[in-house]
């Protein structure tokens, strides 16, 4: 850390608008440009092309298991069986896989999709740019930061590709299941890899987050005051607190988790456990509720570390196709740190049903109300942000209006979920699965959507097509609705969640025609995404070439050229204007950027 | 049961109908705001695309009324939610005296049950009418959860530790039996059964097949088996702690805490004895695990919960517990 801090004394000068001197020629050795670089720009497109090859990795985990849902151990179609699983006797999916590709698609879309496409692609193109910086504060560490992600993705496939079995306890991987070999085939070196994994992706996320928690303090432009900051970045800001605060009691969980396995010590293993009529020699003392606690206090703030930087990215699209303010800046930027600060004494919700004393849990439970006010907050004040505008539909605000819209619906089935009484029927359904990936899908990807097809012209100088961008907006829309919303009607039937054969539930026979429909759609939800990658490749190459400014926004980064320049600003720019000028009365253009000079002097 | 699309499975217990009204409420709750912001994104989309002729002469970017009112009414809303949700709650974590007690031990993957006259049961649980029945639930091995859906029960089922549960069943027949934590490989057939039947038909029920000897007599022989009265004599002059009369009351630790004799202390000090010594003895007691399955504890607690509840002649004279 010491060199890096003496990289910030270096780039000082940047702050007071005499940058020009200071700047650094880009690397010519094709290692430090593409692969090894320091340069948050490429670093970003590092983490985008990583987190999307893993979106479709976890999206064809998902494909499986619909298949499995929908038709229980029945080969797959077009003889996809001999290939998938090559080695099961029939080709059908062996009992085994199911749980192994439960855990593997919640692991690879939280930990390698999601959290590395906003934070690691996203939080680092832009941070630097939209507050007017050449590069992070700690440039070597953010290298780093996605080193450390690479090996945490390879063995993350290594746990999966595991020769004693996948790890198969669920992306929550409560032990004892997952402590002990003997009750669950993956848990042995499949965990193992598992946890290893986990603790050096979130080693990456710490390091990300201090990075950008140090570079939004310190390096922000003259005139950058906080409440000129454009509302990504002060989302980027709040999950980076998010990510230092509650990662490090992750990576406790999951090291103590190790030791039980690899070191024979009890911390989650009470005393006179026995599998299968073996009794555990090592157990004793320990308590598998304490990991429930140790998870869920990381991976609660870890669903807002998911969210709020989408949240940050629509609030600044929307303006720009609007053609008008944000509604509310101030409660835009209020309600984000209320739902961060509140995201972490509501942890327990999650364990209502652990044996809680109920004390204990209406304290989870006024918590977890009083978090849907903010949450509200924001749903109204992008309405208001619609209210009187000139709205543009583009690609990008498609995606954002499909944002806000399933957002809410994720939102409110999170309070039936929080009201513990109902909570007690609808916990572990498929209602939680619906209510997940309504918040996390129809909010946290349709957000990465946006984002793409609003900043793709900016990182590589060329637009995406807006054909094929609506064509790919409406099949995901419709589908995901397709996918996830009939999931509510199961969970209020009573269908389980990690259940590897429905039909053997007689209470479930009148439901399984939606299992089948669901599938239907997963298919073409899955097979829509690679229109987007057939647009991103294209596009490259012959997208539509474009200007600073395409979308004729105000915020920092639509001041220097697409793609920006290695040290992003010639000369450092000094802000005058608040993040989203737009349509102002009495001005010619009906936008004005953040650096233009000031109005009245 | 109804074919379909349902809002809920048939309601089978007391709680039943007052969990649906709570939910029945959240539904209108959401479908009115789900259908507003949905309504409302549509309605803008149209009025204020780009080209339509309407007034924007005077755009609004801020109202502090609004921003109240948004923020006002949903928190009203949510604390009407908590407020009910919370009442409620505590009515159905709280069983109340006098409920017929069973135990559940959970293993992968079967539920194992006893009825306090003894009676044993595999993945069937039967039940009189009109009786609260409370379940006393431990592991053997993972965590498991043990779910009633038409009683709109749930409650996770842990090794090392008891949960409990209660219910009064309202409507004779057989209702479905799950387990709803992941569980290992076999989880999904971890199903059971709970049979509501007419007190009389129980009773019934109860006598039939072999006549099995009450719990706290089988933890009674074990007790001597094992010798543990021995030290836990009842004059209290023995090596460990009398025993009689401390289930449900408050134990003076050694290192000057005290603790709740209840299910979960019981089984601790029998599997770890020194964890929590009672003050005012050595920690001589040697460690029962390995020697005793879930089962044979789950006895030893019945026997040592009859020592509290029928004070004899003989035991000294017991305070009354609250329990």
């Amino acid at each position: 850390m010491e060199s890096a801090s003496n990289g910030h004394g270096h780039e000082h000068g940047h702050e007071h608008g005499h940058g020009g001197d200071h700047i650094h020629p880009p690397p010519s050795n094709f290692l430090t440009k593409y692969v090894f670089s320091t340069d948050h720009k490429v670093i970003a497109v590092q983490f985008f092309c990583m987190g999307f090859t893993m979106f479709l990795v976890g999206g064809l985990f998902a494909l499986l298991l619909r298949w499995q849902i929908a038709y229980p151990f029945q080969p797959l179609p077009f003889g996809l069986g001999e290939v998938i699983y090559a080695s099961a006797p029939g080709h059908t999916m062996p009992p085994e896989s199911y749980p192994t590709l439960v855990t593997m698609h919640g692991t690879v879309m939280v930990f390698f999709v999601i959290i590395p496409l906003l934070t690691g692609a996203f939080g680092n193109y832009l941070i630097p740019l939209k507050i007017g910086a050449r590069d992070m504060a700690f440039p070597l560490l953010n290298m780093l930061s996605y080193w450390v992600a690479v090996p945490a993705g390879v063995l993350i496939i290594m746990a999966f590709l595991s020769e004693a079995g996948g790890p198969g306890a669920g992306w929550t991987s409560y032990p004892p299941l997952s402590a002990l070999p003997q009750a669950s085939p993956g848990s042995g070196a499949g965990q193992t890899l598992w946890l290893l994994s986990i603790f050096c992706v979130g080693w990456s996320s710490i390091m990300g987050g201090i990075n950008y928690l140090t570079t939004i303090i310190n390096l922000r432009a003259p005139g950058m005051s906080l409440t000129r900051m454009p509302l990504s970045v002060w989302a980027l800001f709040i999950t980076s607190v998010l990510q230092v605060l509650a990662t490090p009691v992750l990576a406790a969980a999951s090291i103590l988790l190790l030791f039980d396995k690899l070191l024979g010590t009890s911390f989650f293993l009470p005393a006179g456990i026995n599998v299968g009529g073996q009794a555990i020699a090592q157990a004793g003392g320990g308590n598998p509720l304490l990991f429930q606690h140790l998870f869920w206090f990381y991976s609660h703030p870890a669903v807002y570390i998911l969210v709020l930087p989408a949240m940050g990215l629509v609030s600044d699209i929307i303006p720009t196709f609007t053609r008008k303010p944000i509604f509310g800046y101030k409660a835009m930027a209020y309600s984000m740190a209320a739902i961060a600060g509140l995201g972490f004494i509501v942890w327990g919700h999650h364990m209502f049903q652990a044996g809680m004393n109920p004390y204990v849990a209406t304290s989870f439970m006024v918590a977890t109300m009083v978090i849907a006010t903010p949450s509200s907050v924001k749903v109204f004040n992008w309405l208001g942000s619609l209210y009187g505008g000139s709205i543009r539909f583009t690609t990008p605000m498609l995606c954002c209006l499909a944002f806000v819209s399933m957002f809410i619906i994720g939102g409110l089935s999170g309070v039936f979920l929080a009201a513990t009484p109902v909570d007690i029927f609808f916990h572990d359904t498929y209602y939680v699965v619906a209510h997940i990936h309504y918040v996390v899908f129809g909010g946290s990807v349709f957000g990465i959507f946006a984002g793409l097809y609003y900043w793709f012209p900016k990182v590589t100088g060329r637009k995406m097509s807006e054909f094929w961008g609506k064509v790919h907006f409406w099949l995901s829309f419709v589908s995901f609705n397709g996918v996830f919303f009939p999931m509510h009607i199961l969970g209020i039937g009573g269908m389980m969640r990690r259940i590897a054969d429905p039909t053997i539930y007689q209470h479930l026979a009148p439901l399984q025609s939606w299992n089948v429909y669901i599938t239907m759609f997963a298919v073409v939800l899955g097979f829509s995404q690679f229109i987007v990658i057939a647009n991103i490749a294209v596009s490259l190459l012959r997208g539509e070439r474009v200007g600073e400014n395409p979308w004729e926004a105000t915020t920092l980064e639509w001041t220097t050229a697409s793609p920006p320049p290695y040290y992003n600003y010639l000369q450092i720019p000094t802000v005058h204007h608040p993040p989203y000028e737009f349509s102002v009365p009495g001005m010619e253009s009906d936008y004005i950027v953040q650096s233009a000079p000031p109005r009245s002097a | 049961m109804p074919q379909g699309l349902q809002l809920f499975p048939q309601q089978a217990s007391t709680i039943a109908k007052h969990v649906d009204w709570l939910y029945f409420f959240l539904i209108a709750v959401t479908i009115f705001f789900a259908t507003l912001v949905c309504v409302l994104v549509t309605f803008f989309m149209i009025r204020y695309r780009r080209g339509a002729k309407v007034d924007r002469s005077n755009p609004v970017n801020h109202s502090t009324t609004l921003e109240l009112l948004w923020t006002g009414i949903p928190l009203v809303l949510a604390m009407v939610i908590f407020a009910w949700g919370a009442v409620l709650f505590y009515a159905i974590q709280t069983p109340g005296q006098g409920a017929m007690e069973i135990y559940v031990v959970g293993k992968q993957w079967m539920w194992k049950l006893q009825h306090p006259a003894g009676k044993k049961e595999i993945n069937e649980l039967h039940v009189p009418l009109g009786k609260r029945v409370r379940l006393t639930m431990t592991s053997e091995d993972v965590i498991h959860s043990f779910y009633v859906p038409a009683f709109r029960i749930k409650k996770d089922v842990l090794p090392g530790r008891y949960t409990t549960l209660w219910f009064e069943a309202t409507k004779l027949g057989t209702f479905h039996l799950f387990c709803a934590e992941y569980c290992g490989l076999g989880h999904s057939r971890m199903i059971g059964r709970v049979v509501v039947m007419t007190p009389g038909d129980y009773e019934k029920w109860l006598s039939g097949g072999g006549n099995e000897e009450p719990l706290e007599v089988s933890g009674e022989r074990l007790f001597q088996r094992l010798a543990c009265a021995t030290c836990h004599r009842e004059d209290s002059k023995g090596r460990g702690p009398s025993l009689a009369g401390v289930f449900g009351t408050s134990v003076r630790l050694k290192s000057g805490a005290s603790v709740v004799a209840d299910e979960s202390y019981i089984r601790e000090s029998i599997l770890e004895p020194q964890a929590k010594l009672t003050a005012g003895f050595d920690p001589v007691m040697p460690t029962f695990t390995g020697q005793l399955g879930e089962e044979g504890i789950i006895q030893l607690i019945a026997y040592i919960k009859s020592l509290a509840r029928k004070p004899d002649s003989s035991a000294p004279p017991t305070p009354p517990t609250s329990h």
